[in-house]
C-alpha cells in the first residue's frame, strides 16, 4: 500500500515542480523580493503538519516539538504575507498615485 | 465525511497557491496574489483543524499567538533589512520541518510504524530542515553583520564538509535499513545542524543573493519531504512551488555572476583576490563638481541611473527619486538600470527604489536596457562598482571576467559618484573610473545627489 502512495506522491511532486517552474518563470523580475517572501509564507504550509503533532498530544516530547513548529510556521505565515503586501503596495506606475 | 471536507479544502488551497504565484507576473495583479495565498493558507489550516486526531487546541492556539507576536514586528523591518528577515524565515521554515520529522520519528518508533519509506522521508526532511535552519541563521547573521561577512576558510574545508555530509547520509541509510538503530537519529540531527553552519561559513557577502535563493529552495524541499512523511499532498505541492521558486532564483543569480552552484558553495569568493594592480599604469582621473553634472544633465535627452547597494547604504534612494523628478519635469527621459545582483537578494534594488516612489516603469532590467545604452547621453553610477566594470567583458585575468554587466561605458558620458578611489566590495580595480568619457563626483552618494538636484532646480527658472 505504501508503494502506491509513494508513487502517487512522487507524481504530485513532479507535476507541482513543473507547474512551479513554469509559473515562477513568468514572475516579473521587478517582484523577485516580494516573490521570495510570498513563497516563504506559502511554504509555511508546514503548519499543517505541526498542528496535527501539537494537537494529537501523544507524548510530551512530540507536543513540545509540535508547539514550537506551529509557532515557527505561524511566524512565517504572518510576517511573510504582511511584508509581501507591504512591499507590493510600494510599486506604482508612472503618473499613478499611491 | 470530514475527511472529504479536509481534502476538498486542501485541493482548493493548492489551486489558490498556484494562482497566487501566477498573479505575481505583474505588479498590477500581484496584490491579488497575496490575497489568494492568504485564502489558500486559511483553507488549509481550516481543513487541518477538522482532523479527528486533534484532541486539544490550547497549545496550538498559544503557539499561534506567539507566532503572530513574532511575525508582526518581523514584517515591519526596514526594507534594507528584508534579506535578513527572509533568511530568518527560511530558518523558521527549516526548523518546523526538522521538528515535525523528529516528532514523527519518536512517535512511530515505539509503535513499530517506521517503514523503510517513512524513515527515508523523515531522514530527508530532518537533514534538509535542520541544515536549512542553521544555514539560514548563519546567512541572516552575515547579512546583519553580526557574523563577519568575509568568507571564513581553513585547510581541507571542502573535504571536512563533504565527509560530514557523507556520514549524515550514511546514518540516514542505516536508519532506513533498520529503524531500531534509533541512536543514529540524533547523529543525523547533530550532523545536519553542523553541516548547515559549515556550509555558509566560507561564503562571502557578495554571494548572499545566491545563497538566500538556494536556502529558499531547501526550505521548500524540506516541506515536500514533510508531505511525503505525512502523506499530505498540499504540503508536497506548496513545498514544490517554493522549491522551484528558490531554484529558479538561484539559477538567475548564478548566471548574473557567471558562476556555477559548486563555485558559489565551495569557491569562497571575495577572499582570494589576485592582486593584478602593480603592473597597470595609473591613468589620470577626471573629477567634476555637482554644477558640472547638472549642466551635463540639462543638455541630455536620455539619462540612465545605475544604482548599487551603496545607494541604499547611503540612504540616497529618495535623492535619486528627486533627481528623476527634476529630469522628468524637463522632458528628459530617465530610467534606472538594475543589475540582477544589485542589492543583497534577488529584486532587492527594485523594492528599495519603489519605496522611494520611483515608478516601476522607470526600472529597467540589465538585458532590456543594454542595447539602448549607446544612445544614452549621461549614465549616473551610484554605489555600484563591479556590475559596471568593463573588465568583465575583456580582461580574462579579472576575477569577474565573463560576468554580464551594464555597459555604461558605452554611454556618451558617465558620471560616477564615489567616496574615494578605493576599489569596491570585491576589491577589484575598475577601469571605468579612468575612462575618457567618465567624470568622477567624489563624496557621499546622498550629499552629491542632493547637490546635483539643487543645482538642477536652481537653473529651472532660467529657461532656454
Amino acid at each position: 500500500m505504501h508503494q502506491l502512495d509513494f508513487w502517487s506522491m512522487t507524481f504530485v511532486f513532479m507535476l507541482a515542480t513543473f507547474v512551479g517552474i513554469d509559473v515562477i518563470r513568468n514572475v516579473s523580475r521587478l517582484l523577485h523580493t516580494p516573490l521570495m517572501s510570498l513563497t516563504n509564507a506559502i511554504s509555511a504550509i508546514a503548519v499543517v503538519g505541526s498542528v496535527i503533532i501539537a494537537g494529537e498530544q501523544k507524548t510530551t516530547f512530540s507536543l513540545v516539538l509540535g508547539t514550537i513548529a506551529v509557532a515557527a510556521s505561524v511566524t512565517n505565515i504572518v510576517s511573510g504575507f504582511l511584508i509581501t503586501d507591504r512591499m507590493l503596495k510600494m510599486f506604482r506606475q508612472q503618473g499613478a498615485n499611491r | 465525511m470530514t475527511e472529504h471536507v479536509t481534502q476538498a479544502a486542501y485541493l482548493v488551497a493548492a489551486a489558490l497557491f498556484v494562482f497566487s504565484l501566477r498573479w505575481m507576473s505583474h505588479p498590477k495583479t500581484a496584490r491579488r496574489g497575496v490575497a489568494a495565498g492568504v485564502g489558500g493558507m486559511a483553507l488549509a489550516v481550516f481543513g487541518t483543524l477538522l482532523h479527528p486526531e486533534i484532541v486539544a487546541f490550547h497549545w496550538i492556539a498559544i503557539a499561534a499567538v506567539v507566532g503572530t507576536l513574532i511575525g508582526i514586528p518581523l514584517s515591519r523591518v526596514a526594507l534594507t533589512a528584508v534579506p535578513q528577515r527572509t533568511a530568518l524565515s527560511h530558518a523558521f521554515g527549516g526548523l518546523a520541518a526538522g521538528l515535525v520529522g523528529t516528532a514523527k520519528f519518536s512517535l512511530w518508533l515505539p509503535e513499530g510504524e517506521l517503514t523503510g519509506f517513512r524513515t527515508g522521508a523523515i531522514a530527508v526532511e530532518v537533514l534538509l530542515g535542520f541544515l536549512t535552519f542553521t544555514g539560514s541563521l548563519m546567512a541572516a547573521g552575515k547579512l546583519q553583520e553580526v557574523i563577519p561577512t568575509r568568507p571564513i576558510t581553513y585547510r581541507g574545508q571542502n573535504f571536512i564538509n563533504l565527509t560530514l555530509l557523507a556520514i549524515a547520509l550514511l546514518a540516514g541509510v542505516g536508519l532506513v535499513l533498520d529503524p531500531t538503530l534509533w541512536a543514529l537519529f540524533p547523529v543525523l540531527v547533530v550532523l545536519s545542524l553542523l553541516f548547515g553552519v559549515l556550509l555558509i561559513l566560507p561564503i562571502g557577502g557578495a554571494d548572499m543573493p545566491t545563497v538566500i535563493s538556494l536556502l529558499n529552495s531547501y526550505a521548500g524541499l524540506a516541506a515536500v519531504a514533510m508531505g511525503f512523511v505525512l502523506e499530505n499532498k498540499v504540503l508536497i505541492i506548496a513545498g514544490a512551488l517554493d522549491g522551484s521558486s528558490g531554484l529558479i532564483l538561484s539559477i538567475i543569480m548564478c548566471r548574473a555572476m557567471n558562476r556555477s552552484f559548486t563555485n558559489v558553495l565551495f569557491g569562497a569568493f571575495g577572499q582570494v583576490q589576485a592582486s593584478t594592480k602593480g603592473a597597470a599604469e595609473q591613468k589620470p582621473v577626471k573629477s567634476a563638481t555637482a554644477q558640472d553634472a547638472a549642466d551635463l544633465l540639462e543638455m541630455a535627452r536620455e539619462v540612465v541611473v545605475v544604482p548599487g547597494y551603496g545607494l541604499a547604504v547611503a540612504q540616497a534612494q529618495h535623492r535619486a527619486f528627486e533627481l528623476y523628478e527634476q529630469l522628468q519635469k524637463r522632458g528628459i527621459r530617465c530610467r534606472f538600470a538594475i543589475h540582477p545582483v544589485a542589492g543583497r537578494m534577488p529584486g532587492h534594488m527594485n523594492v528599495l527604489l519603489a519605496e522611494a516612489n520611483v515608478p516601476y516603469d522607470a526600472l529597467a532590467e540589465m538585458d532590456d536596457i543594454n542595447g539602448d545604452l549607446p544612445q544614452v547621453d549621461v549614465a549616473i553610477v551610484v554605489g555600484a562598482n563591479d556590475v559596471v566594470n568593463p573588465a568583465a567583458r575583456h580582461d580574462q585575468s579579472s576575477p569577474i571576467y565573463g560576468m554580464p554587466i551594464i555597459d555604461v561605458d558605452k554611454c556618451k558620458t558617465v558620471l560616477a559618484i564615489k567616496r574615494t578611489m578605493n576599489p569596491g566590495f570585491a576589491g577589484i580595480d575598475n577601469e571605468l573610473y579612468t575612462a575618457d568619457n567618465t567624470l568622477m563626483l567624489f563624496g557621499d552618494a546622498k550629499a552629491v545627489l542632493s547637490e546635483v538636484v539643487k543645482a538642477l532646480s536652481g537653473e529651472s527658472g532660467m529657461g532656454h
